[in-house]
C-alpha cells in the first residue's frame, strides 16, 4: 500500500435527513475513497437507500453537507450532478430500444451526434449486449435489462456509479454472475462504485469497503474480512453471518488481554485490540469456528458440552445446532472432512464443544 | 377465466340481462335508424324502405359536407385544448399526496352530479355580456384606470368599459365543449400517470434530462394509452354535439348535430337525419380504425 491517502470522492458531513417526524439518516460522517467498490449494508429501513438518493439528488439533506470531487452538492439538482444511479427496477424506457435507452444520457447533454454512436457501442460491448442494440426492453430478461442500465450510467462517464439493490431481482444463478461482472466492469472503468444492499454475502463479495447502517446511522466501516472477523458491536456481529453469543463479565483487564468469566465456559482470558471496560459484556463466537467432538476430547480446548438438537446437512459441512446444558443453543459449522463425518451425528448425541480464545470477539456496546 | 367453459349455463344466465338491454335499446333502434337511412318518406308519419341511397348522397350535399368538416375541426380543436389543459391537472394529482387526491379527484367529478342542460346554462351567465368574466375584466378595467391616473395615462382604457362579447359565436362552442368534456381526459390520463413507475422519471433526470425534457421524451410518450383513450372519450361526444352550440353558439355557430336532431323533430326528415347520424358513425369507425392501426404499427416498430 502506498503512504499517500486516495482523496475522496464522497464526503457526507453531518447528514441528517428526516420525513416528517421520522429520522431516516442521522448525522452520518462518511468518506469514501476515490475508485472504491463501496457497499451500504443494512435491513430494509436503515436509511441506505435515502442516503443513496441524496447523492444522486433525489432528496436533500434536511441537515449537514455532500461533497462530490470536492464540489457541495446541496444546490445541485439531479441532472447536474456528476453521479448515475442504476435503479432497481432498472428503470430501463420501454418505449425506447436499448441503443436509444443507452444514447438518452448523451443525446440530452448534448454530445456532438458523432460521438454518441461510438460511445454507445464501446458501451453496450463492455456490458456485453453488442447485437442487442435494436430490441426493446420487454424482449429481454432481467439480467439483459439490469446490464442496458448499466451500459446507459456508464456511458455518461460518471465520477461515482450509485446501484440501488442491483442484484435483488435477478435468481441466484444469474446473481452470482452479475457479482463477479460488476466487480470486473468496476476495475475495467476505475469509477467509484456505491451499492446498496441488504444481502451480506452480495457485501462481502463485492465491496472492498462496507458501511454497516441500522436505523439511520453507521455503526461500522471496515473491509469485507476485517467486519467479519472484527466486528465492532453485537448488531454489526450478528448481521454480518452467524454469530453465537454469549453472556459475559469483564473481571480485569490489562495490555492486550482481558480476564472473563463467561455464562457456560467459566474463566476465560481473550485477547483484546482495545481495553474493555469492566462490567457486562458478550463474548461472540463464529459457528465455524467451534469445533465439534463427539467423545469428551482428552486435550485442552472442550468448554462447552450439551446435546445434538438439530442437524443441518449441506454436503461440505453441518450446520448443527447444540442445546447447551443452560439451556443456550449454539451454531456448529462441521466440516464433514470424511466420508464418514457426518454420519457419524444424530439429534439427542451429546456432543463437547471447543474453541481458540482468539477466535472469539469481545463486544462491549 | 377459461371457467365459463365448465358452467355454461350459470354463464348464460348472468350474460342474458346484460344482453336483452343491449338488444333492445341499442342495436334495434341502430338497425331501425340504419333501415330509415335506406328509406323514403310516403307520408308525414310514414316511412316505407326502398334501398334508396338518395340520403347518403342529400346528406352530402356540399352545404351539409360543409357543416360535418366544420363539426370535425370544433371537436378536434376542442379535444386538443382539453388535452392541453388536462395533461398538468392529472399530473399534479397523480403527485399529490395521497391524503387529499380522492378530493381532488371528486373535483373533477363534481360537476358530472349537475345536469348538462344547466352545466350549459351556467356557462351562459359566466360568458355573457353582464357574465362573470366580463364583470371581472371591468373590475381589472376600473383598477387599472385609478392606477393609470395619477401619471396621465388613463386615456389609453378609453372613456368606458365595453363588454367582450363572449357569447354566441364558435369560441363559446369551443369552450362549452372544453368545460363538459374536460373530466373524460383528465381521468384516462390520471389512471395511466398514477401508474407510471416514478424511477423511469428519476432515471431521466439522472442521465442529464431536464423536467422539460424529462416530460416530453419521458413522462408524454409513457402517458400515450391515456392520451389515446382521453382523445376518444372527448372527440366522439363532442364530434356529435348539438346541445352545446345550440345554447352557446350563434347563428353561425350550427353544427351537424343540430342539423341532424332538426332533421328528427321540426324538419321531420327521418330518412336524411338517420343517413347522417350513420355518416358520423362511420368518420368515428374510421377513426377508432385510425388508431388500432397506429398502435399495432408503433408495436410492430418496436
Amino acid at each position: 500500500m502506498s503512504a499517500t491517502p486516495t482523496p475522496a470522492i464522497v464526503q457526507l458531513q453531518g447528514v441528517t435527513k428526516r420525513f416528517g417526524s421520522f429520522t431516516a439518516v442521522e448525522r452520518t460522517n462518511l468518506e469514501i475513497p476515490t475508485n472504491a467498490f463501496f457497499a451500504l449494508l443494512g435491513p430494509s429501513g436503515c436509511g441506505k437507500t435515502t442516503l443513496l438518493r441524496m447523492l444522486a439528488g433525489f432528496e436533500s439533506p434536511t441537515e449537514g453537507s455532500i461533497l462530490i470531487d470536492g464540489q457541495e452538492m446541496s444546490r445541485v439538482p439531479p441532472n447536474r450532478r456528476p453521479v448515475n444511479m442504476v435503479f432497481q427496477s432498472y428503470a430501463v424506457f420501454p418505449h425506447m430500444t436499448v441503443a436509444e435507452n443507452v444514447a438518452y444520457g448523451l443525446k440530452v447533454s448534448g454530445v456532438p451526434r458523432a460521438e454518441i454512436g461510438p460511445r454507445v457501442r464501446d458501451a453496450l460491448a463492455m456490458v456485453r449486449l453488442t447485437g442487442l442494440e435494436g430490441r426493446k426492453p420487454d424482449q429481454m430478461s432481467g439480467g439483459q435489462r439490469q446490464r442496458v442500465a448499466l451500459a446507459r450510467a456508464l456511458v455518461k462517464r460518471p465520477k461515482v456509479l450509485l446501484l440501488d439493490e442491483p442484484l435483488s431481482a435477478l435468481d441466484k444463478k444469474l446473481r452470482e454472475e452479475m457479482q463477479l461482472e460488476l466487480v470486473r466492469l468496476q476495475h475495467e472503468v476505475g469509477i467509484t462504485f456505491i451499492v446498496v444492499t441488504h444481502d451480506q454475502e452480495e457485501a462481502l463479495s463485492m465491496a472492498d469497503r462496507i458501511a454497516v447502517m441500522e436505523k439511520g446511522r453507521i455503526l461500522q466501516i471496515a473491509p469485507p474480512r476485517e467486519l467479519y472477523e472484527q466486528p465492532n458491536c453485537r448488531f454489526v456481529a450478528g448481521f454480518i453471518g452467524a454469530m453465537n453469543l454469549f453472556e459475559a463479565q469483564v473481571r480485569a483487564a490489562d495490555n492486550g488481554h482481558a480476564q472473563l468469566e463467561v455464562k457456560g465456559v467459566g474463566a476465560l482470558q481473550v485477547p483484546v485490540d482495545h481495553t474493555p471496560p469492566r462490567g457486562p459484556a458478550t463474548l461472540a463466537v463464529r459457528p465455524e469456528k467451534l469445533r465439534l467432538f463427539t467423545a469428551r476430547p482428552e486435550a485442552q480446548g472442550a468448554r462447552l458440552s450439551g446435546l445434538v438438537e438439530q442437524l443441518a446437512y449441506f454436503g461440505d459441512t453441518s450446520q448443527v445446532y447444540v442445546r447447551l446444558g443452560d439451556g443456550e443453543r449454539v451454531t456448529v459449522t462441521h466440516h464433514n472432512a470424511t466420508r464418514s463425518t457426518a454420519a457419524g451425528l444424530a439429534a439427542g448425541q451429546p456432543v463437547w464443544l471447543g474453541f481458540d480464545p482468539a477466535d472469539a470477539i469481545l463486544l462491549t456496546d | 377465466m377459461e371457467s365459463w367453459r365448465a358452467q355454461p349455463l350459470v354463464f348464460l344466465v348472468f350474460l342474458l340481462p346484460g344482453l336483452f338491454w343491449l338488444a333492445l335499446f341499442f342495436f334495434i333502434p341502430l338497425g331501425l335508424i340504419w333501415g330509415i337511412a335506406l328509406g323514403e318518406r310516403v307520408g308525414p308519419a310514414e316511412i316505407e324502405i326502398t334501398w334508396t341511397l338518395q340520403n347518403y348522397i342529400h346528406a352530402l350535399d356540399p352545404l351539409y359536407l360543409g357543416l360535418f368538416v366544420k363539426s370535425f375541426w370544433i371537436a378536434l380543436l376542442a379535444t386538443a385544448l382539453c388535452l392541453v389543459l388536462s395533461f398538468p391537472v392529472a399530473l399534479a394529482i397523480s403527485f399529490a399526496p395521497a391524503r387529499i387526491k380522492p378530493l381532488l379527484l371528486l373535483l373533477i367529478i363534481l360537476p358530472f352530479w349537475t345536469n348538462l342542460l344547466i352545466r350549459t346554462y351556467a356557462m351562459i351567465a359566466v360568458l355573457r355580456t353582464q357574465g362573470y368574466v366580463n364583470w371581472s375584466l371591468e373590475w381589472l378595467w376600473g383598477v387599472g384606470k385609478l392606477l393609470l391616473a395619477p401619471i396621465g395615462f388613463e386615456p389609453v382604457l378609453g372613456e368606458s368599459f365595453t363588454p367582450l362579447q363572449l357569447l354566441y359565436n364558435n369560441t363559446a362552442v369551443v369552450v362549452g365543449i372544453v368545460y363538459v368534456y374536460l373530466p373524460f381526459m383528465v381521468l384516462p390520463l390520471y389512471a395511466t400517470l398514477d401508474k407510471l413507475d416514478r424511477s423511469y422519471l428519476e432515471a431521466s433526470l439522472d442521465l442529464g434530462a431536464s423536467q422539460l425534457r424529462t416530460f416530453f421524451a419521458v413522462t408524454v410518450p409513457l402517458a400515450m394509452p391515456g392520451i389515446v383513450s382521453g382523445i376518444i372519450l372527448v372527440f366522439i361526444p363532442a364530434l356529435g354535439t348539438f346541445l352545446i352550440s345550440d345554447l352557446l353558439g350563434g347563428p353561425d355557430s350550427q353544427l351537424i348535430g343540430n342539423v341532424i336532431e332538426r332533421q328528427f323533430k321540426s324538419a321531420n326528415n327521418l330518412p336524411l337525419g338517420s343517413a347522417m347520424s350513420f355518416i358520423l358513425l362511420y368518420i368515428t369507425f374510421v377513426a377508432l380504425a385510425l388508431r388500432a392501426w397506429l398502435s399495432r404499427r408503433a408495436e410492430r416498430d418496436g
